[in-house]
């Protein structure tokens, strides 16, 4: 009899994740047609920018042809969106080079640094945040929470910038200030370079989910099923890393998702300060040159990570509150398509 | 009427509570630093912003407080002269963001469940996009321009702020005396002028300050990037990008700007903290 209700149980827990994952879909849907159609309000077409000053009404004819721009605008969107999902982008308007293959090794490196950045500040911020609640109004409490302040007030190249003066060029000359990486290769061959940007972005993201891990935790050690353990004559030590901590982080969940797509934009900044090669610096190229093809791959790419970090931190929460979990097994509820995005800044 | 002074009554709790912190007095001391740098910091300068007076990159003299930057202008002139464009734009499209914000929250949360539902959902579409990146999808496209800057940030703001105000604004939209004020058939816009908008005010402040530090990172951001204001303008995001190659040499032409902008985040942040704190207490205390 249990077993079946397990079965059923575990069931149910999957429809619920299928059925957010196929949520998804639409957004993503919107979000191409959103990019696509910024792109479409656009004064001149992309033959116009194509040619640049060697337009004339024959040649803007021919090359509107090349690129299908008499179709009409839904056939457009249906090439651009289904060659996009193949990972097509076109090629680029200043040179024949096809977006995708000037992209590929960007990524990589773009995600080494996220990766970096995450694996660092995930864990730190959550010791921070544990640790402040543990001593609330102590020393280490006070002084953690008016320097998360601070920090979270600073802009990233802010913090970027001062990290340079301070660790590379003024005052120590540890780490180098900018990012060189040899063509062909990827940033981790020199974790060097490494350093400073992505010490740059765990300083950005720490604040934010120290502080929401500092208040859940404090939330969870004030509960009753906290003063049972205790009672129970368990040590401290136990009562906080066993019951407590699991307890407090299913609320942080959404947060750190948050946090980690917001790196995804954050690294554009950040990359910019150090010349860092990845997604972000070659956007800012693209936007200096115009170039739409790469901007709009870039920021296409970046929305949707979003929505699969969104989807991913739904999962992560249903299944690390036992409240919950049994919740959407008993009825898998139609929940909002986007109910993860909330509280995106604090 | 007696409604208005009620309000007002609540607004001026509301800030007591927050200055009587110090975080918020140290936050409006930095703020007051910077707005008054921006309004008579011109004036102040002992050149002009974009003369040349020096050798590129010359160090910190008597003539020169802060040095000369990476084409022989003087440093502390253009220091002087480069917070107001910031200060401007991050004011303007805060003002914008939030206004807009706000609007669609309010109008979201008294609307019917189903249009209340379809504006949230597209709403959330637009969350996607992370502020910068939308910022440079629209710079890529119509070139960049401060207005157009001032603009699209303001509007990157508008999706966060209407989820925090509609989230506020439902929870209003459950009390009794909505519910009566419906009964006896008020206008929806009579609501949500002097029914709803009263009772959001703290969230709204909180939601203001916040972005206003997003608003000041953004454009300052933009600017550093080179894709704000144009050369030859003083203004501390473009200094920053200008003498970054002469850091080694010449560190003032960029320390200068960093630590200005520092500061105003900083005290817009602290002020922010405060009036939250501030708004929990009260909060409590109506509970209690």
């Amino acid at each position: 009899m249990k077993k079946i209700r397990d079965f059923f149980n575990e069931g149910g827990l999957l429809l619920f994740i299928i059925g957010r994952v196929l949520a998804g879909i639409p957004i993503i849907l919107a979000l191409s047609v959103l990019v696509f159609l910024a792109t479409q309000a656009l004064p001149g077409d992309a033959a116009v920018s194509y040619l640049a000053n060697t337009a004339t009404p024959e040649r803007l004819a021919v090359i509107r042809e090349q690129l299908n721009l008499d179709d009409p605008l839904w056939v457009q969107y249906g090439n651009w969106a289904w060659n996009a999902l193949h990972l097509d982008f076109g090629s680029t308007l200043t040179g024949e080079t096809e977006v995708s293959s000037l992209l590929k090794e960007r990524i990589q490196n773009t995600l080494i640094l996220m990766g970096a950045s995450g694996i660092v500040a995930i864990p730190l911020s959550i010791a921070i945040g544990v640790y402040a609640a543990v001593r609330r109004g102590k020393l280490f409490d006070s002084s953690s929470s008016v320097i998360t302040l601070i920090l979270a007030a600073l802009p990233e190249f802010v913090v970027g910038i001062l990290l340079v003066v301070l660790l590379s060029t003024n005052i120590f000359q540890i780490f180098p200030a900018v990012s060189f990486v040899d063509p062909g290769t990827l940033a981790w061959i020199n974790p060097m370079i490494l350093v400073l940007p992505s010490l740059t972005l765990v300083l950005a993201v720490t604040p934010y989910v120290s502080r929401i891990m500092r208040g859940s935790m404090i939330e969870v050690m004030e509960s009753e099923y906290i003063q049972m353990a205790r009672l129970k004559g368990l040590s401290e030590r136990t009562v906080i890393l066993r019951h407590a901590v699991p307890n407090a982080i299913a609320p942080t969940i959404q947060v750190i998702a948050l946090q980690l797509a917001w790196l995804a934009g954050g690294v554009v900044v950040v990359e910019a300060v150090f010349a860092y090669p990845g997604i972000g610096t070659i956007m800012i190229d693209g936007v200096k040159g115009r170039d739409l093809p790469i901007v709009q791959a870039i920021t296409l790419m970046i929305a949707t990570l979003y929505v699969v970090l969104n989807i991913l931190a739904d999962i992560g929460t249903i299944l690390s509150t036992p409240r919950l979990r049994t919740k959407y097994t008993r009825r898998s509820d139609k929940s909002d398509v986007f109910s993860g995005a909330q509280g995106e800044d604090e | 009427m007696s409604k208005k002074t009620e309000n007002k009554g609540q607004l001026a709790v509301l800030a007591a509570m927050t200055f009587k912190q110090t975080g918020a007095r140290i936050g409006g001391f930095l703020l007051g630093l910077i707005i008054l740098l921006a309004l008579i910091g011109p004036f102040l300068a002992p050149f002009g912003f974009d003369e040349f007076i020096d050798a590129p990159n010359a160090p910190r003299s008597e003539n020169l407080l802060l040095g000369a930057d990476y084409l022989g202008r003087d440093v502390w002139s253009r220091f002087l002269t480069g917070g107001r464009s910031i200060i401007g734009l991050s004011f303007a499209s805060t003002i914008l963001g939030v206004g807009l914000g706000l609007l669609i929250g309010l109008f979201a949360a008294s609307a019917t469940p189903r249009k209340d539902a379809f504006v949230m959902r597209f709403n959330d579409i637009l969350l996607a996009f992370p502020q910068i990146v939308f910022v440079l999808l629209v710079v890529s496209g119509f070139g960049s321009s401060i207005f157009l800057i001032a603009i699209t940030v303001g509007f990157t703001h508008a999706p966060r702020t209407a989820r925090i105000i509609r989230a506020a604004a439902a929870e209003v939209m459950e009390r009794d005396f909505i519910k009566a004020a419906i009964a006896v058939g008020e206008k929806r816009r009579r609501i949500i002028a002097s029914e709803l908008l009263p009772n959001v005010t703290s969230p709204l402040l909180v939601e203001f300050g916040l972005r206003m530090t997003y608003s000041i990172g953004l454009v300052a951001a933009v600017s550093f990037l080179g894709l704000g204001l144009q050369p030859p303008a003083a203004d501390w995001g473009l200094m920053i990008n200008e003498n970054r190659g002469s850091l080694t040499v010449q560190p003032w032409g960029v320390i200068a700007p960093v630590i200005a902008i520092a500061i105003f985040t900083i005290g817009v942040n602290l002020i922010t903290d405060a009036i939250a704190k501030a708004a929990i207490g009260i909060d409590r205390k109506a509970k209690a």
